[in-house]
């Protein structure tokens, strides 16, 4: 406050100065650059005030970051202008052609094309476009899915690193191809490189598709949890293909560093989340900054496990999984509004950023080109993948109440993308290995082959193959009812069988959730009420202001009965809650045919 | 082998429970198993103490409509083929069944596990559910939680989102609709009961 006031004071001494002819400071924003050539320039020779003068150099980093992000956002306006474009075509291809023809344009200018910078990639682009995708999980189809999700995550990975890695040094021992210095190892970094399907490029083309949630879950989750494998992966191809050789000692340490990583990342993120609630808590006074809690704490959970190389997506996924029901329960409706649209604009802009990024790098780039290790490369990535959805598909269908058919089999075979992380990692190898390259040229392409040809042929294949859409839902409060008795009665019917499954394992959980954890994460009486009512309170909300907003309702006095339940968080529940207590039971006594409320049924 | 084959041969018709149920030999002696277990006094018939005595379904909110649920109209007793019988409606759907509708449904298809979950609610059996009722259900769900009014409240929106010809009741056949994006074969199925 004070520097603002100096600042004015200082401008008023400016203008009076000019009016008297005083050199004083200089205009309005004084840095102190020019105040210093200002001043010698005073005792030298007089020369005339600069009235307006241009600075670039000052401003020159920011404006360009700035100048990047409107550019990327006005291409993204343009697409949806042109009708016909965006049906066929999905704007994550369209924005990689910008992305080339802005890089091509830059070359052709004489500049450098910037390259997307892993550091800059994995630190400020990705952690919006995680923290959307957790925070917004739909928890009941993931929890449902989880066995399957993670073997495809974690076996379907490992098996397309080692199919891919091994063909291709097969390949290379091929004579005729002229790669025969690339050892087991390199090749090996490669495919465990090139193998993670991507979750920025799911997002981006899925999004569009509107499947059904069974497969939009499976592919979607698959991609967040295969982070932990290739992290892992790459980190020991990495340290290994330095040293040359590969122990059993390793290949253990190996596996114990999977378990670390991942279980690792969860728990950071858990911890997180925690806190993130109970700071939740104490927010009733300062509502403005609670949606700063939610990203801070999220981006911390993800730099704090970055830093253990434990996996950050995970963590950053727990953490939003952690904390949601909780802050939620804790926040204002406008805070809500606020996290959910600023989550959904960061990671919307991300997601631009880096597919343009990709088409800028591509121009940019040291390629080498092989015509048989890349084209090989594209075809293996189909064929490992394809292979190793039929395959464990069959193995999980066994374990699974709901089977997968093969039309779900197809599109999660086809719908896995490879994206800006493979590129990523791929830039982050160190130039050491001399094949560099060749691979940031093979995974580029591979990129590049996913996201035009499988990403534009995904949706006509999906109404050819007539595979189940997601149907529209709007919040039905018989669904919340009659979901609720149907887990009890699971709960009960397992009782009977005397069999300890799903269900009873969830009700243990839920009930330990609402005598202990929400106790302690949810502020005043709130932690008492049933979700059930939370639910419906919310759906009364919005239809109110949906109303209001209609003009069907005046705003001045809501009249029907269900308005009055409304109950503003501000007021303590607990006085309203006697009052009417009382009131009923002042009601049925003087009443006496009244039907008694008996709750002993 | 051997013990499966003796447990079976001790249960009458037992081939018949199978065809009609769907059951393997390996699930019905399972299920034969617990059942013994829970028939303390060796009558070969259960009684509605003999569930109460389960812990968890004593916890459960619904628990004593569950129980009512094995008992039909009149009967005091359950044997051990009716137990298997209820038990066969949370069986995990066949898929690979060719649809015939001259047939009738089996005990685990959609519709027939809708149906006991319908009369669980119903409790008058008149084929709908009625406000009373659901302000029932609702009022041993919430346990205690919440207001009349609101319990109130909630009934009329349950019923105004779901009651299509207005009769103020939730009929089969609405019920089932409301439930159309609820995977039921999913949300219905013991996996053990394969």
């Amino acid at each position: 406050m004070s520097v603002h006031s100096l600042r004015k004071s200082e401008l008023f001494v400016v203008f009076v100065g000019i009016g008297l002819h005083v050199e004083a400071s200089a205009p309005a924003y004084p840095s102190h650059g020019t105040e210093g050539s200002h001043l010698t320039n005073i005792t030298n020779t007089k020369k005339t005030f600069p009235v307006l003068a241009v600075n670039y150099q000052h401003v020159r980093k920011p404006f360009e970051i700035a100048l990047w992000i409107l550019l990327a956002l006005l291409m993204k306006l343009g697409f949806h202008l042109i009708p016909r474009l965006s049906g066929v075509v999905p704007e994550s291809c369209l924005l990689i052609v910008v992305g080339l023809l802005v890089g091509g344009l830059i070359k052709v200018i004489g500049e450098e094309p910037p390259v997307l910078d892993s550091q800059l990639f994995f630190l400020c682009l990705l952690p919006p476009i995680i923290l959307d995708a957790g925070y917004f999980l739909p928890i009941r189809p993931f929890t449902e899915n989880v066995g399957t999700i993670l073997v495809f995550a974690v076996i379907g990975t490992l098996w397309n690193a080692f199919f891919m890695g091994g063909l291709l040094y097969a390949l290379c021992q091929i004579e005729s191809v002229g790669l025969s210095g690339v050892d087991l190892l390199a090749c090996l970094l490669f495919g465990s490189i090139v193998s993670a399907v991507d979750p920025v490029a799911v997002l981006a083309v899925f999004e569009e598709i509107h499947i059904n949630e069974l497969v939009h879950i499976l592919v979607f989750g698959e991609s967040l949890l295969n982070d932990a494998v290739t992290v892992v992966l790459y980190n020991l191809f990495d340290e290994f293909s330095k040293v040359g050789t590969v122990t059993i000692l390793d290949v253990f340490l190996g596996v114990v560093c999977f378990f670390v990583v991942s279980l690792g990342g969860i728990l950071v993120g858990a911890i997180y989340g925690f806190l993130a609630a109970f700071t939740s808590r104490f927010t009733s006074h300062t509502r403005v900054i609670e949606p700063l809690f939610v990203f801070l704490y999220s981006y911390m959970a993800y730099l704090s496990s970055e830093m253990f190389h434990l996996s950050g997506i995970m963590a950053l996924i727990a953490c939003g999984v952690v904390m949601r029901p909780y802050v939620e329960a804790n926040i204002s409706h406008k805070s809500y509004t606020t996290t959910k649209y600023f989550l959904k604009m960061w990671s919307s802009v991300s997601e631009t950023l880096i597919f343009i990024f990709l088409g800028v790098s591509t121009v940019a780039g040291p390629h080498a080109w092989n015509w048989t290790f890349v084209i090989t490369t594209v075809i293996l990535c189909l064929v490992s993948r394809v292979l190793g959805v039929i395959g464990l598909t069959f193995i999980i269908n066994k374990f699974r109440i709901v089977k997968l058919t093969k039309k779900d089999q197809f599109i999660v075979a086809y719908g896995g993308l490879r994206g800006a992380i493979a590129f990523s990692l791929g830039y982050l190898l160190s130039n050491s290995h001399k094949m560099r390259n060749l691979f940031l040229t093979a995974i580029i392409t591979v990129i590049f082959f996913t996201v035009f040809v499988q990403g534009m042929t995904i949706r006509p294949l999906v109404e050819l193959l007539a595979v189940k859409k997601k149907k529209e839902s709007k919040p039905s409060i018989n669904e919340e009812i009659h979901t609720e008795f149907l887990d009890h009665l699971l709960t009960g019917v397992e009782g009977v069988c005397g069999h300890y499954g799903h269900y009873h394992w969830k009700e243990k959980l839920n009930r330990f959730n609402k005598t202990y954890v929400k106790r302690w994460l949810i502020a005043g009486e709130n932690f008492k009420e049933p979700e059930l009512i939370a639910f419906y309170r919310k759906m009364e909300l919005k239809q109110a202001i949906m109303m209001v907003e209609s003009g069907q309702l005046p705003s001045a006095l809501p009249s029907t009965v269900s308005m009055q339940n409304i109950q503003p968080r501000v007021i303590p529940r607990v006085s309203k809650k006697q009052e009417e207590e009382i009131r009923r039971i002042l009601r049925s006594n003087l009443q006496n045919n009244k039907q008694k409320v008996s709750y002993s049924e | 082998m051997g013990s499966t084959n003796s447990t079976l041969s001790r249960i009458p018709n037992v081939e018949e429970l199978m065809q009609e149920t769907g059951f393997t030999p390996a699930h019905i002696v399972r299920l034969y198993d617990r059942f013994e277990a829970l028939d303390k006094e060796k009558t070969g018939h259960l009684r509605p103490q003999d569930f109460g005595a389960i812990n968890r379904l004593a916890m459960n909110p619904i628990g004593d409509r569950i129980i009512g649920s094995f008992f039909s109209t009149g009967q005091e007793t359950v044997d051990f083929h009716s137990f298997v019988r209820i038990l066969a409606h949370f069986r995990p759907a066949d898929k690979n069944r060719p649809k015939d509708p001259s047939m009738p449904q089996p005990v685990n298809s959609r519709t027939s596990k809708l149906k006991f979950a319908f009369q669980l609610y119903d409790q008058d059996k008149d084929g709908k559910i009625s406000r009373a009722e659901l302000l029932q259900v609702l009022r041993s769900m919430l346990e205690m939680q919440v207001t009349e009014e609101q319990l109130e409240s909630i009934a009329d929106r349950t019923i105004q989102e779901a009651d299509l010809d207005k009769d103020d009741a939730i009929s089969f056949e609405e019920f089932r609709k409301s439930l159309e994006k609820v995977n039921i074969d999913h949300k219905m199925s013991i996996r053990f009961l394969r």
